[in-house]
Parts: C-alpha cells; structure tokens; sequence
C-alpha cells in the first residue's frame, strides 16, 4: 500500500527551539524572571540547549511546575501565589510569564494572570500567549515587542547617527562573541550603538533607545519591535545581518534610512529565488549570507524552514522534512546546520552550526561570519 | 564571562530538627545546570533494534531529539511534530497512524520494535490511543509497537514518568516457556557488575541477563523465558508486577542499600529462590569496612555533600558514611523514598545538624557555589558547592551489595585526589550513555 507522505514529520532531523524558550533568551540579561507555565520539561530543555549561559551567567528562569490536577481543575491562584511568592524572595525587575501547550490547550489567560500579578506584587509584569507550538522566533519577537511596549521612554534623538541593535540572542548568534563583532562592525562605522536586544545591554540601556535615529533588526526576533519602535517613536529600521562583504551595505543602509525615514531591507536585492546554493536557516540572517556570497559571484537563495513574515512564501509553507527537501530539489550545494544533512544526500554540504536547531552540540565550530566567511568561500570553492 | 549573584541562599532544613518526611516549600521550580541524570530517551535506547517516534509538541520535542542528537542516536529516533490544529480538529488519531506510517516507509531499515511515546496533550484531549495502537499493529505486522509516555504533567498522578518508562522497556517481551534457572536484572540503567550477586547466581546454577546485554531485538526477547526477575531499582517495581501479571515471571525485590542487614536480607531471600544457603559474606563486610577505613584516613574530617543523582538511597548512604566517621554535611534531595525512613531517624541520632538541601527550589539559583572545600557524591552537590572534587557517577552506577560499597569508597578516595572539570562533565546529559559532547 503506498503511503502518503505526512507533514510534521521528522526522520532524523532535528526541531528549533520554541517560542517559550524564546522569551527566556530574549529577556535573559535584563534582570526579570521569566517563568514558563508547563509542567515539567521545558526548563530543563532550554537551560540545557538553549541557553549557553545558564552554567555562569545566573538569571532567573522558572517553570510553574503545572500538575494534572492544576489543569484540569483550574488554580490560577496557585500560579498567581506561586510567582508572587519568588518575586519577593528574589526582587526582580520586572516578571513575564510564557504559556505553553497545556495552558493553552485549558484557555489559560497567560496576560490576564500577569495582570494579577503585578497587582499582586507591584513588579511590572506582562504575559506572552505562547503555546510551545511555535519557534523561538515568535516568543523572542513577542518578549522584544513587549520591552519595546512596556520599557522604552520617549527620549530625545542623538545628535550623530545611532542604532539600536535588535534580535540578538544566542539562539541565532551563540555566545561566543559574535554579537560584540556585530557591534564591533556598526561602530566602527561611527555610528552609536543605543541598547543591543538583548547581549551585552542593561534594562537602563533599553529605555533609552528611543534616542536612537535607527533600529537595526539583525534577526526576524526583532522585527516586531523595530516596528513598535517605529510607531511609537518614529524610528526607521534596517533589516539585515552584519555579514563580512555585507556589512557596508548594511551601514549605507543605516545613513540611507536616517536620512530619509525610511525602512530598508538591503539583503533583497540580492535573493536569488532559484540558486545553486541553499542557506537553510533564520530569514534575515540567511538571506544576508545569500548578500554576502553574491559578493563572490556565488548565487544563493535562503530556505527558512521558520515561521517569517520575511520570505516571500507563506509562512508555514516549509517547515517539515518533506517541504525541505522539496526546496532543495535544485540546489547543488546546501549550507546548513550539520543535523540537516540527511536531507542533503548526493549534494556538497557546508556545515553552518545554528544553536536553535542543533544546541550546544556544534558550539565549538559556529563562526564569526562578521568577522569573516572565507571558510564557506573555501568550501564552496 | 561569569556573572553570578552572590547572596547566598538559606532554604535547608536541620534534619535533627525536621521529622520525616522532610518537606520542603513548593512553587515555582530551577533547573540546574547538572545533566547527568538519565531521562526516557537515554532508556528507551536500551532497547535494541528499536526506533524511538515522539508525537509531540514543538518545545516538548526539542529536548528529546536533542538528547538522541547529543548521544549520536538519530538514526533511531524520529518525531510528528504536533500543530494548534492538530489539537482542535479531531484528527489527532490520523496524523499519529499516518505519521508512524510515513516515518517507518522512509527508514533505511526496518525496525524490530518501535517505541511511541505519546504525550500530556493526547492525554488532555482524550485521543483515543487504543485504536491508535491497535490500527498501527495492524498496519505493520513484524515491527513491535510499544506504547510509551512522554506526560510530566502525570508525574504527581499514579505511575510517575520514570516509572512508566522502565515498565515499558519490557513491554515487548512475549509469553515464553520459563526455564526455571534463568534470571533476569529488570529497570537498570546500567549493567550490572560482576560481584557477589552474581556468584551466588552462578554458584546456584541459575543464568542472568539484562537488557544491556544483547545487541539485537531476540537477544531481548530471549528474556521472557526467564522465570524471575530481580529488580534492585524502586522505581522499576511496576515493571515487575507487569512481568509478573502479564508474563507469570516472579519478582525478587532486592533493594538497593548501603545497609549490611539489608543487603544481607536481599541475598537470604535470593538464596532462597535459588534454593541454595546463604553464603557468609562477613569477609566481606570486612572488606567494606576495610575500604571505608582507607577512605576516612585519606579524606579525613573533609566535609561530604550527597545528592540523589548518585544514589537512589542517599540517606542510607549518608549514614553509612557518618557512622563511620565521615564527616557528613549536607544532602540534596527533592523528597526520599519511603524505604529511607530507618536510614533517616538513624542519621538524625548521630548526626542531627545534617543539612538537607532541596534541589529545584528558586533560592536555589542563587547558590553562590563557593564551598569548594567539600568532597561532593554526585554531579548536583558538585555544581552547588562549586567543587571539583566529586564521584561523578549517576543513577547507582551498578553499585549494589558489598561490592558496590568497596567500589563507592574508592571512587571517593579518587575523587578527593584528583580535581574534575565540574563545569564540562556535569553538564552533559545522560552520563554514561556515550555522545558526541
């Protein structure tokens, strides 16, 4: 009997890490306590693979520990009780609650109940409606948006031209220094660097980015506050990764939207929809890579298996091995994490460790692509 | 870059000052950065020539397919990645039938026995697992399909998760004429060692084997014709009563312990299985005793800490080392086991100011991890402290009886002589299961 290929369905390959994990990498540094509303697992997965800097960097990062009991029967009370009660044992700047499956499967109302707490406990609280259904890109960009909603002041511009770095966290950049090459690279084109979303930068940083002439979106995590910063505070944004070749237009496109208040995707001119070489990966840092590489005449084309409002297919039209591989039907060369391999068989493959989809395993070989891509540029050749 | 706080947390408990059973405060819970602890993968992979599917949701998936990618396991394991519509469709029996059938038509070999674990939201939305399985075993005839549970939301309602999972493990052994002198180790994780449990199997001319034995799915299988089971772990006490009302295979429950009389006890009830008389194991004893001085000359008045990834009674073992002289401070444990009781109040008679720890209470984050002067027994008490001088070993380690005593107490004297990078082992998940970190 032939059997009819299922979507969501995964051989051997791997998954991104979700959106609750998001939130707790995004908000990671700014000294709040994120809790995720689960019953157990989502913790100890995401201290484990998705945050490299659980071991020395300490934060706060909690899970409510749900029951069976709790959820059938309701106690939101208890959630309530529970979060107050470490709130005043650990005095946190702010608390953001994440939903996950089961909570949201109950029709747990995951803002209503940090509304309750921050009556409760006088700490600014919000919730965040995910449901562990969805990527990492999500819960970062809901945890982002709602710094951007709830923590930035009106502020006067600076005089010379600034940025805000937004969607940096080491899901899609580790924490093995890219993100100060990142930074390293916008200052070195005079530009000064705001606040940075969310490695390296205090929560007094984040209030006043709105002094900053321009936000710069390094990952799709960042997207939805560049554009609550941009309603709010009237802040064009650029969207791209600072990638070694790619950079300057990048920085041109920086001075371009200052000057003309106008949001700028610089990497789209350089997508190629039909390429010998696939990047699989996070959208706006793929397609950056795809800018960098047609430096070196080398055409390629991102395949985003993520949820993106970036990429011009619909945004769950790949995401399962099926649609994957369908996507790489032309590609002669896939650059990709090393857990996508078995869907590169009989095709050249360039490893490109991503931490939200393979974790901690390929750490030690994540590049600096900032600071240089001569090793694709080798591999490729 | 390390940024840690530096207050240092005060949520122990005076174990002369508390009855049993110590309770610590609930609410929310941490998660330490010590891994070694074995979860439902690392045990389901026991299992030999079997895939293990996930139907799950994203962020429940994550962990487990990472655990398989982390111990160079992915061509055993897939997933069905489960969607909000999933839930709401009423579908969700399709997409686990279609989705099994899917993975096994593109593995590049067919499996002997496939574990799928089904999770809180099937339980929750009362999909109908009965029909599920029993359409699959029709849909693929040769290939085991064994149900498993991937539910913590279940871990506080009947079998906990653990449990479940070490039942499962022997869930494909099949009715088999018993040979009356053959055994087997049931709900391990690792082998069992050579020791005197086993010489006296031998010696009474009985046969044993575990799980971690065999190489291939008959091996496995050949474990049915066994006529007892000898079960050491508490939690695989399911496993047993579901061999026994499934399959007739009696149960010797020989506990773990770090008790003379109990092991004692163990091997008189063994002995009496095998229809042979108990040896005298006073040499032994001897022999432990002599360990245990060994270890005391050398660590001396160094204070010890205990958690219970070590040892599943690390109580009992806190007595047995502070009746000998150790200078025993602190164990690091959630909640103990009823079968810790005697062990407690013996422990509070010789050493009431023993500081019980939890391990997931919040205030646990804040540790400053800095009393690096103390000899740690296990990977959580080692990360706490902040020491480098620990036995990193988990779940038991095979160490069970006299042996496993004189065995533990070299292992101290090792770890007090030489410093271990705490930082990298500890964190790696499923010590001992091999992996690519």
């Amino acid at each position: 009997m032939p059997v009819k290929p299922v979507r969501q369905t995964y051989v051997n390959t791997s998954l991104y890490a979700a959106d609750a994990m998001g939130v707790c990498s995004a908000l990671y540094e700014l000294g709040g306590m994120s809790v995720m509303h689960d019953a157990s697992g989502c913790n100890s997965t995401y201290t484990t693979h998705d945050e490299p800097r659980w071991y020395d960097f300490d934060s706060f990062v909690f899970i409510t520990a749900m029951t069976e009991h709790e959820a059938l029967m309701g106690d939101d009370e208890k959630t309530v009780r529970d979060i107050s009660e470490a709130a005043r044992q650990l005095n946190p700047r702010f608390i953001a609650l994440a939903g996950t499956t089961i909570p949201a499967m109950c029709g747990i109302d995951i803002p209503a109940l940090a509304r309750l707490i921050e009556a409760e406990t006088g700490i600014p609280s919000f919730g965040l409606p995910t449901d562990g259904m969805h990527s990492y890109l999500r819960g970062a960009a809901l945890a982002f948006d709602a710094l951007a909603h709830r923590f930035v002041k009106e502020t006067e511009k600076t005089d010379a031209l600034s940025a805000n770095i937004l969607g940096l966290t080491p899901l899609d950049f580790s924490y093995i220094g890219i993100e100060d090459s990142i930074k390293a690279a916008v200052k070195a084109a005079d530009i000064e660097i705001i606040s940075s979303w969310a490695m390296g930068s205090s929560p007094e940083d984040i209030e006043k980015a709105a002094s900053a002439r321009v936000n710069l979106v390094v990952s799709e995590t960042g997207l939805e506050a560049a554009k609550t910063l941009e309603k709010r505070f009237g802040i064009p944004y650029v969207i791209g990764t600072p990638i070694s070749g790619f950079t300057p237009d990048i920085i041109d496109a920086i001075k371009t939207a200052d000057a003309e208040k106008r949001n700028i995707n610089p990497a789209a001119a350089f997508i190629e929809n039909t390429a010998s070489v696939a990047i699989i990966g996070e959208y706006v840092f793929a397609s950056s890579l795809c800018a960098a590489l047609s430096k070196h005449r080398v055409n390629a084309c991102p395949v985003c298996p993520l949820e993106s409002r970036l990429k011009s297919k619909p945004a769950d039209s790949v995401s399962d091995e099926h649609a994957i591989s369908e996507e790489l039907k032309n590609a002669g060369t896939v650059i990709a994490d090393p857990l996508y391999k078995p869907l590169s068989k009989g095709k050249k493959f360039i490893s490109l460790p991503h931490e939200a989809y393979s974790g901690r395993i390929f750490r030690a070989s994540i590049p600096d692509l900032t600071e240089s891509i001569e090793k694709i540029l080798k591999e490729l050749i | 870059m390390i940024r840690r706080l530096t207050e240092n947390a005060a949520v122990s408990l005076n174990l002369g000052e508390t009855p049993w059973p110590p309770k610590f405060a609930g609410g929310l819970e941490y998660s330490s950065p010590a891994r070694g602890t074995w979860n439902i993968v690392h045990v389901g992979m026991l299992l030999p020539e079997a895939h293990l599917i996930f139907v799950c949701a994203e962020a429940c998936l994550r962990g487990v397919v990472l655990t398989a990618a982390e111990m160079g396991a992915m061509d055993r394991f897939s997933m069905i990645n489960i969607h909000e519509n999933d839930i709401t469709s009423g579908d969700m029996e399709k997409l686990i039938i279609d989705g099994v059938g899917d993975i096994l038509s593109r593995l590049e070999k067919k499996p002997r026995a496939v574990l799928l674990y089904t999770s809180c939201v099937h339980h929750f939305i009362g999909c109908d697992l009965p029909l599920v399985y029993k359409t699959l075993r029709e849909n693929h005839p040769g290939v085991d399909i064994i149900n498993c549970y991937m539910n913590p939301i279940m871990r506080k309602s009947g079998l906990t998760p653990d449990q479940l999972m070490r039942k499962q493990l022997y869930a494909g052994l099949k009715a088999a004429e018993h040979d009356p002198k053959k055994l087997i180790f049931v709900g391990n994780d690792f082998p069992t060692p050579e020791g005197e449990l086993r010489e006296l199997i031998g010696f009474a001319g009985f046969s044993v084997s575990e799980i971690q034995d065999f190489s291939d799915y008959d091996g496995y299988l050949s474990m049915g014709e066994a006529s007892a089971a000898i079960i050491f772990n508490e939690v695989a006490k399911p496993a047993g009563k579901e061999l026994k009302r499934r399959l007739g295979i009696e149960t010797i429950y020989l506990p773990y312990s770090w008790d003379y009389s109990e092991i004692k006890a163990g091997y008189e009830k063994l002995a009496g299985y095998l229809g042979v008389n108990v040896p005298d194991y006073s040499a032994l004893e001897a022999e432990c005793e002599a360990a245990a001085a060994r270890a005391l000359k050398l660590i001396g008045d160094t204070p010890v800490a205990i958690d219970y990834t070590l040892t599943y009674k690390p109580i009992g073992l806190a007595y047995f080392l502070a009746s000998r002289g150790f200078n025993v401070k602190r164990v690091y444990g959630d909640g103990y086991s009823k079968e810790e009781q005697a062990s407690y109040e013996k422990l509070s008679e010789i050493r009431p100011d023993t500081e019980l720890w939890p391990t997931v209470n919040v205030m646990m984050r804040k540790t400053d991890r800095t009393e690096t002067d103390y000899l740690a027994l296990g990977q959580k008490a080692a990360y706490f402290l902040g020491t480098d001088r620990f036995v990193n070993i988990v779940e038991n380690d095979g160490l069970y009886g006299y042996g496993g005593i004189i065995r533990l107490m070299a292992l101290m004297e090792d770890a007090y002589k030489t410093p271990k990078d705490t930082k990298k082992l500890v964190q790696i998940k499923g010590w001992g299961c091999g992996g690519c970190l």
